[in-house]
C-alpha cells in the first residue's frame, strides 16, 4: 500500500491521471464527543470524493477513504474547518467554532473535563 | 539519549533558550481508562533526536522548525507518526495496541433493552443483560419482560408456550440464530425450547415486514438471537437452576482459544422435569414430564490482518416429553385406550458455517456467506392420534455489502438457495414433499448523516411450490426534532403453510382434520399464503425531572391477500381453508420507559389488538387473542462495586384483557364455555444477588399471586369421548412456582 503510494506519488509528477481511487489518510481533528463526531464525519462525506470518515473519539485520529481524482485533503479539511473544529496546524475560525453547539466547546478546559469518564 | 536525560535534568534549573516540545503517550485500556505508556520511542523523522517516555508516559524533546513529523513506536503497538507545527502545544498521542480491532466500546449503564433513534427498521436490541432479569430457560421463555412480544400456552398438555407478535402466531415471524432462518417447519412448534436461554448473546426484534436479505417469509416481523461468541465468552460458565415444581437445568460453557486464530466453545445444556403435578385434579399431568440434552460445538475462525472472520457450529438436540393421565404408562397404554397419554420425542441435528471477509482496506466492502444443514426428526402420538414428522433443510444465502460513491449509499446485494424436504404421517396419512428455491436480493440503504434514514429492498425467488414472486420491501426513519424518530415501513411476505406442524396442539384434542383444498394447490391441497403489512411508529426521548424517558407509540396492520385459515369455530372439527374474504391483524401499542432514579427503571405499556378473519360462519376475532393487554416493569439495582458485587430486583405485571373462546354453541350444554374469558393478570419478580463478577446468585417467582385457569381440558373426565379439548386454554395452569439458581464464570 505504502509502496504504491510512494510509486503513485513519484508518477503523479510526469502522469497526470494515475490518481488513487481509494487513498487514505489520517490526521487529528479536536472535538470532544459523539455529537463532534456526526459533525466531523458529515463534513467529510459530504466532501464529494470522500468514501468514508471516521472519527475516534478517544484518540481524535480521523481516518479518510477518498478518491484523489474527485478531492484533495486540503478540501476536505477545509470543510472541517468550516464547520468548527481545528487540526493540529489549522484552527477553525472563531465564527465557525462559535457555531458548535455549547457542550461541544471543546477548547474550553471545563467542557474538556466534562467528557473525561 | 544521554543528551535527553542531561536536558531534563537542566530544564527545571536552567531557563533552556532551545524550543522543547514536550507530551503525553498513553493507551486506552479494555475498560476505556487512559494509561501511561512507559518505554515509547519518540523521535523525528529521519533523524536521530529522540526520546524515550518514562513512567508517566511523558518526554520532552528539542524542536526545530524544519522538524515536523514525530514519529512514535513501541513493540506491540501501531507506530504513528504525527506532524507538529506548533511547539508550544503539550502533545497527548494514544498508542492502539496493534492486536487491537478497530472497536471502542463505550463503557456506561446501557438500557438492557434499546430502541435505535438512528435505524430505518424498528429494532429493538435485547441485551444478555435484560435477558437474565427473568431466569429465562430458553428462548420462548426469554420474551417475559418484552411488551412486543406476547407468550402464551399452546395447550394444557405439552406446556409449550407459544409467542406472537402484532397479534400473529410465531409461523408469521422469522425466527433466526445468527441470521439463519432457524424456527420454521417441523421445529415450529417447540423449536424455541431448543435454544437455551444462557446461549443467547442478545436478541434483535424487528417489528414489520423486515429486511429482505434473510428471506421472503417474514410477515409480521423477525427475531434474530446471536448466540455467544468462543472469542467473547466466559472460560467457564455455569448455571444451576431449580424450580420448585422440581425441574432441573444445568448449563456449562466451555471456551479456549486455541491459537491466535482458532476459538473452539462447547456449550451443554441439560434439562429435566419428572415430577408429577396435578393442583387443578383434572388427572391430567399439569406440565408434561420431560427432559433435553442440548450440546453445541461452535469454532470461531478470526483471521484480522486479511478481513476473514468465521464459525462453525455443530449442534445435537434430543428432547423427550411424557403427557396426559396421571397413571398413562406409555410402555403399556401408548395408542390405547387403557389412558389418554401423549409422548413427544424429537432429535434434531444442525450444522451451520458463516464465513465473513471485510476487505482490511476498504472497510465497507464485505462478502459473507452462510450455510446450514439441518436434518429434525419428531415422532410423536396424542391419544390415539399418532403425528411423526421429519424434515431435512439446506439453507444458504451469499451477501455482498458496499457503497457506492460514499458510505452514506449502502447496498447488499447476493443469492439465495434453500431445500426442505418434508416428511409427515398424520395418523393414517402420509405427506411428502420438497421445496426449494434460488432467490436473489439487492437491498439499497441511504442515511443523510443527519434526518432521514431509508432502506429499500427487493428480491426475486423462483420456488417450486410457491411459483416466481417479487418481494419487495421499504423502511423509513425521519427524525423531524432531537431525539425523535418517526418511522413508516411496508412490505410483502409469501409462505407454504406446514398446517399440522405448526397446529400441533390440535391432535390433543377429539376434532377431526378437514382440509378443504378448493384448487388443487400444491401445499396439502391449499395456495400458499401472502401477507402485506404496514406500520408506522414514533419514538421520542426526553426528559423529565432530569431523568432520562422515552415513549413510543407504533401502529402495524397485516391484511392478507390470502392466507391458510385455521378454522376452530366447530367444537368437533378444525378446518383448514384459504380464505375467501377478507383477514387482517391490527395491532396499536404505546410504551413508556422511565429511569425514574438513579439504576431505577420503569417500563408500561398498553396494547390493543383487532385481529378479525372472515371464517366460514362469519367474520369474528380470532380466537384467543387478548383485545387489551397491559404491561408493567420495574427493576433496581444498588450501586456496584469495584468488584462488580450489587443487589438487582426485577418484577414484570402481566395483564390480559378477556379473549374469544371460539365456538362452543353446538356442544351439550355442560360442554359449552362462555363466549369470553375472564380476564387474567400475572406477576413474576426476581432478585439477584451479585457477590462478584464471578459468582451470582438469583432467587425468583411466577406467577406470585396464584392464578390459574380452573378448567383447562373440556371432557377431562373422558378423553376419548367426542368432546375431549385441551386447547381452550387463555392463563396458567400450574400455580405459583418459584425458582432459584446460581451463576459462576471464569473470564
Amino acid at each position: 500500500m505504502k509502496k504504491i503510494l510512494v510509486i503513485a506519488t513519484f508518477l503523479i509528477a510526469t502522469v497526470s491521471f494515475a490518481q488513487n481511487k481509494n487513498a487514505k489518510a489520517s490526521f487529528e481533528v479536536d472535538g470532544v464527543c459523539m455529537m463532534c463526531k456526526d459533525r466531523i464525519e458529515k463534513a467529510c462525506i459530504k466532501t464529494k470524493g470522500v468514501k468514508s470518515a471516521n472519527w475516534n473519539v478517544q484518540t481524535h485520529e480521523l481516518r479518510l477513504i477518498y478518491n484523489e481524482g474527485k478531492t484533495s485533503l486540503d478540501d476536505v479539511k477545509k470543510n472541517i474547518l468550516a464547520v468548527g473544529h481545528d487540526l493540529k496546524d489549522m484552527k477553525a475560525t472563531d465564527e465557525a467554532y462559535n457555531s458548535v453547539h455549547p457542550c461541544c466547546k471543546y477548547r474550553e478546559e471545563e467542557v474538556k473535563d466534562d467528557h473525561k469518564e | 539519549m544521554k543528551k535527553l536525560l542531561y536536558i531534563l535534568f537542566v530544564l527545571p534549573v536552567v531557563m533552556v533558550s532551545q524550543e522543547n516540545v514536550s507530551g503525553k503517550i498513553l493507551e486506552i485500556d479494555n475498560q476505556g481508562n487512559e494509561i501511561p505508556l512507559p518505554g515509547a520511542n519518540v523521535y523525528w523523522l529521519n533523524t536521530s533526536i529522540g526520546d524515550v517516555t518514562d513512567f508517566e508516559g511523558n518526554f520532552s524533546i528539542t524542536y526545530e522548525t524544519e522538524y515536523k513529523d514525530l514519529v512514535v513506536s513501541f513493540v506491540g503497538y501501531k507506530t504513528d507518526t504525527i506532524s507538529v507545527n506548533d511547539s508550544n502545544k503539550p502533545i497527548k498521542h494514544f498508542l492502539k495496541a496493534t492486536s487491537e480491532l478497530d472497536e471502542v466500546e463505550i463503557v456506561s449503564r446501557k438500557k438492557a433493552t434499546s430502541k435505535s433513534y438512528l435505524q430505518a427498521q424498528n429494532v429493538m436490541n435485547v441485551s444478555s443483560e435484560e435477558l437474565l432479569k427473568a431466569a429465562c430457560c430458553n428462548l420462548s421463555e426469554s420474551f417475559e419482560t418484552n411488551p412486543s412480544i406476547d407468550v402464551n400456552f399452546a395447550d394444557a398438555v405439552s406446556g409449550t408456550k407459544q409467542i406472537k407478535m402484532l397479534g400473529l402466531t410465531s409461523p408469521y415471524i422469522l425466527i433466526a440464530t445468527e441470521n439463519i432462518p432457524s424456527v420454521r417447519g417441523a421445529s415450529q412448534a417447540y423449536g424455541l425450547t431448543f435454544t437455551p436461554g444462557t446461549w443467547v448473546e442478545s436478541i434483535q426484534i424487528t417489528k414489520g415486514a423486515g429486511s429482505v436479505v434473510n428471506g421472503y417469509e417474514s410477515i409480521a416481523g423477525q427475531i434474530n438471537a446471536e448466540l455467544q461468541k468462543p472469542t467473547k465468552d466466559d472460560k467457564l460458565f455455569v448455571n444451576l437452576y431449580g424450580a420448585s415444581n422440581e425441574r432441573l437445568e444445568l448449563n456449562t460453557h466451555f471456551n479456549a482459544k486455541l491459537s491466535d486464530k482458532w476459538s473452539t466453545g462447547l456449550y451443554l445444556h441439560g434439562n429435566m422435569h419428572q415430577k408429577e403435578h396435578d393442583v387443578n385434579h383434572d388427572n391430567f399431568l399439569d406440565m408434561p414430564l420431560y427432559h433435553q440434552i442440548n450440546v453445541m460445538n461452535r469454532w470461531q475462525y478470526t483471521d484480522t490482518e486479511n478481513g476473514f472472520v468465521g464459525f462453525f457450529n455443530f449442534r445435537y438436540l434430543t428432547d423427550e416429553k411424557q403427557t396426559g393421565e396421571l397413571d398413562f404408562n406409555p410402555n403399556t397404554d401408548k395408542l390405547t385406550t387403557n389412558a389418554w397419554g401423549s409422548e413427544i420425542d424429537t432429535q434434531r441435528f444442525d450444522f451451520s458455517g458463516k464465513l465473513g471477509y471485510v476487505n482490511p482496506e476498504l472497510p465497507w466492502r464485505s462478502v459473507g456467506v452462510q450455510f446450514a444443514v439441518s436434518n429434525h426428526q419428531q415422532d410423536s402420538y396424542f391419544g390415539l392420534r399418532e403425528y411423526n414428522i421429519e424434515h431435512n433443510s439446506i439453507y444458504s444465502n451469499v451477501m455482498y455489502n458496499s457503497i457506492i460513491s460514499d458510505s452514506r449509499h449502502k447496498i447488499k446485494t447476493g443469492v439465495s438457495f434453500t431445500y426442505d424436504h418434508y416428511d409427515e404421517l398424520v395418523e393414517l396419512n402420509t405427506f411428502e414433499r420438497i421445496d426449494n428455491s434460488i432467490g436473489a436480493f439487492f437491498e439499497y440503504n441511504f442515511d443523510n448523516l443527519d434526518k432521514l434514514n431509508l432502506t429499500a429492498g427487493i428480491r426475486v425467488d423462483n420456488h417450486n411450490k410457491l411459483g416466481f414472486f417479487v418481494t419487495p420491501r421499504l423502511h423509513a426513519r425521519y427524525t423531524p426534532w432531537e431525539k425523535s424518530a418517526f418511522r413508516a415501513s411496508f412490505g410483502r411476505g409469501k409462505r407454504s403453510a406446514n398446517i399440522f406442524a405448526e397446529n400441533q396442539s390440535l391432535f390433543a384434542t377429539s376434532r377431526a382434520i378437514n382440509v378443504i383444498g378448493s384448487n388443487g394447490g400444491e401445499i396439502y391441497g391449499l395456495d400458499p399464503e401472502i401477507a402485506w403489512n404496514y406500520g408506522v411508529s414514533f419514538l421520542q426521548g426526553f426528559n423529565l425531572f432530569e431523568r432520562k424517558a422515552d415513549v413510543s407509540v407504533d401502529f402495524y396492520r397485516t391484511d392478507f391477500q390470502n392466507q391458510v385459515v385455521a378454522d376452530w369455530e366447530n367444537p368437533q372439527e378444525i378446518s383448514f381453508y384459504n380464505l375467501e374474504d377478507d383477514s387482517y391483524a391490527n395491532s396499536f401499542q404505546t410504551e413508556i420507559n422511565y429511569n425514574m432514579f438513579k439504576r431505577f427503571d420503569v417500563r408500561l405499556a398498553y396494547k390493543y389488538y383487532d385481529v378479525k378473519t372472515k371464517y366460514l360462519t362469519g367474520k369474528k376475532p380470532r380466537p384467543l387473542t387478548p383485545k387489551h393487554r397491559f404491561f408493567a416493569n420495574a427493576g433496581y439495582e444498588t450501586y456496584r462495586k469495584e468488584n462488580g458485587a450489587q443487589w438487582k430486583f426485577d418484577a414484570t405485571y402481566n395483564w390480559l384483557g378477556e379473549q374469544r373462546f371460539s365456538s362452543t354453541i353446538t356442544n351439550p350444554v355442560q360442554y359449552q364455555l362462555p363466549e369470553k374469558t375472564p380476564t387474567v393478570g400475572t406477576l413474576n419478580a426476581q432478585i439477584t444477588k451479585v457477590f462478584s463478577s464471578k459468582f451470582e446468585v438469583y432467587l425468583g417467582g411466577e406467577n406470585i399471586t396464584n392464578v390459574r385457569q380452573d378448567n383447562p381440558i373440556m371432557g377431562a373426565e373422558d378423553p376419548f369421548g367426542a368432546n375431549f379439548d385441551t386447547t381452550y386454554v387463555y392463563g396458567p395452569i400450574f400455580g405459583s412456582m418459584y425458582y432459584a439458581g446460581l451463576r459462576f464464570r471464569i473470564k
